[in-house]
């Protein structure tokens, strides 16, 4: 909560809904980290996914006044990254899902989590899930996004382990990305967040 | 080298071998009788039947009639393309999806044949057009069905690892890679043991045909190589066919994986 009030506009969202869910409105600020909680089932996992587009919606989404349309989908969602709380892999080693320079940059990032290099040359499979979890949020970090969407990106993390997760975050935040993240600690939202919204029967409202 | 002919008595004859099998259900107490006898009697008039409409197929000697027919056959393995997988394709996207790939693969690999290797004339006669569309047909269906139903349940089981390479910027093609690669890949092997037995452990069904119609071996063995060719050709084409066709309609316009256009199938609840 130390960063100064966030400056321009990165991510607009009008009126973003589908049969499932919304309508949402909703803008955040370059550098800014909205923290959004709520029930499971409410709709918080479905907004992230709209926002990547990922899940079929109707409305318009803004990416530093660049309207979602007129990018194709794959290059929209290199701007905004989704990383989903059970996160897939779909190859058998860890280093496969890394290329290039994204390699060198886990080999970095993996020990600040509490990571040993030996886990990037493993397979996935003889992972625990908390080390699955920070290897996917590396992944996510190696693509370098103005935006990042995190779904409970310490869900299956120890104390311990949150804590190295929510340094590195506050580091990404302070350097200018931007964040929207679903948890269901109300302590992590103060501790991250400059916003805390919650989704409630699949609205958003300040929490 | 004329056929040896066979009487209803000869056949009379062969058929108290299912007569065995009957007697040996009801001793072992098999409960299979009732359905054996119900299938034998199915093939048996099947097969008649089948035999009177080529007869009279071949009689007209129609283009049209013969295209009709083989019309008819690619439907009916369209539909059994179809109706393998677990999980359906919304507006009947199984129907469309197999219909198209078998008749893709098997037009272009029989119509190859019959104007390059076989050359009947004219090249459709229906002598050679009907019965190589059927062994053609039998093997794209397997290739076909296996493809689709490895694509679309591998899509259901790896749902999550594909969208995560697309939440990271993968193209849809690139995030289909592993399954269309390994989809097709399982689409291939039947024939490749085919392949492998073929004269080893198995006496191919068309070689064993035509020697026993009095062709020279080594003749029906030129023949079978050209139809395993054949085969294989059909089958593969048909896997890729299905593959693509298939993936298609699981994206849209922004490559997302829509997985909502697929439904399980009903029969039961499984464990």
């Amino acid at each position: 909560m130390s960063a100064a009030a966030p400056s321009p506009e990165r991510l607009r969202i009008v009126g973003l809904r589908s049969a499932l869910a919304g309508p949402f409105d909703l803008t955040i600020a370059a550098g800014e980290c909205i923290a959004i909680t709520g029930p499971s089932g409410s709709g918080k996992s479905l907004f992230l996914r709209m926002i990547a587009d990922l899940d079929p919606s109707q409305g318009d989404v803004y990416l530093d006044e660049i309207e979602r349309r007129s990018l194709a989908g794959p290059a929209w969602r290199r701007r905004v990254v989704y990383n989903a709380a059970e996160p897939g892999w779909w190859s058998e080693t860890v280093a496969d899902h890394f290329q290039g320079a994204t390699l060198a940059f886990a080999r970095t990032m993996a020990p600040r989590l509490g990571l040993a290099a030996t886990h990037l040359d493993g397979p996935v499979m003889r992972l625990s899930t908390g080390e699955r979890q920070r290897l996917a949020l590396i992944r996510a970090l190696a693509v370098g996004s103005p935006m990042l969407l995190l779904d409970e990106p310490t869900g299956a993390l120890d104390e311990q382990s949150t804590q190295l997760v929510e340094a590195v975050l506050r580091e990404v935040i302070a350097n200018g990305t931007t964040i929207a993240m679903v948890t269901h600690s109300p302590e992590q939202a103060v501790r991250l967040g400059h916003r805390h919204l919650r989704m409630a029967a699949r609205h958003l409202v300040p929490a | 080298m004329t056929p040896i002919l066979l009487t209803p008595v000869d056949l009379a004859i062969a058929s108290v071998l299912i007569v065995l099998d009957g007697v040996l259900s009801l001793l072992l107490r098999l409960g299979l009788h009732r359905q054996l006898a119900v299938a034998a009697l199915r093939m048996v008039v099947q097969l008649v039947l089948i035999g009177f409409i080529l007869r009279f197929v071949f009689a007209l000697a129609s283009p049209l009639a013969t295209l009709a027919v083989v019309l008819v056959m690619v439907a009916i393995a369209g539909r059994e393309v179809a109706a393998r997988p677990e999980q359906r394709l919304g507006r009947f996207g199984n129907y469309a999806v197999g219909a198209t790939a078998v008749a893709f693969a098997t037009f272009l690999t029989a119509i190859l044949a019959l104007t390059t290797a076989i050359r009947p004339q004219p090249w459709y006669d229906p002598h050679y057009a009907i019965p190589l569309a059927g062994i053609v047909l039998g093997n794209v269906l397997n290739g076909g069905s296996i493809a689709l139903d490895s694509l679309l349940g591998g899509v259901v089981r790896e749902r999550a690892a594909i969208e995560a390479q697309l939440a990271l910027g993968a193209s849809f093609s690139q995030a289909m890679r592993g399954l269309i690669r390994s989809s097709v890949r399982r689409a291939l092997l039947p024939i490749i043991n085919q392949m492998s037995a073929a004269g080893v452990v198995t006496l191919p069904g068309i070689m064993t045909g035509q020697i026993l119609a009095g062709m020279d071996p080594l003749e029906a063995a030129k023949y079978q190589i050209l139809l395993i060719f054949l085969l294989s050709g059909g089958s593969g084409l048909a896997a890729v066919a299905v593959v693509y066709l298939a993936a298609m309609r699981l994206t849209d316009d922004r490559q997302r994986l829509r997985i909502d256009r697929l439904t399980a199938r009903t029969r039961g609840s499984r464990p």
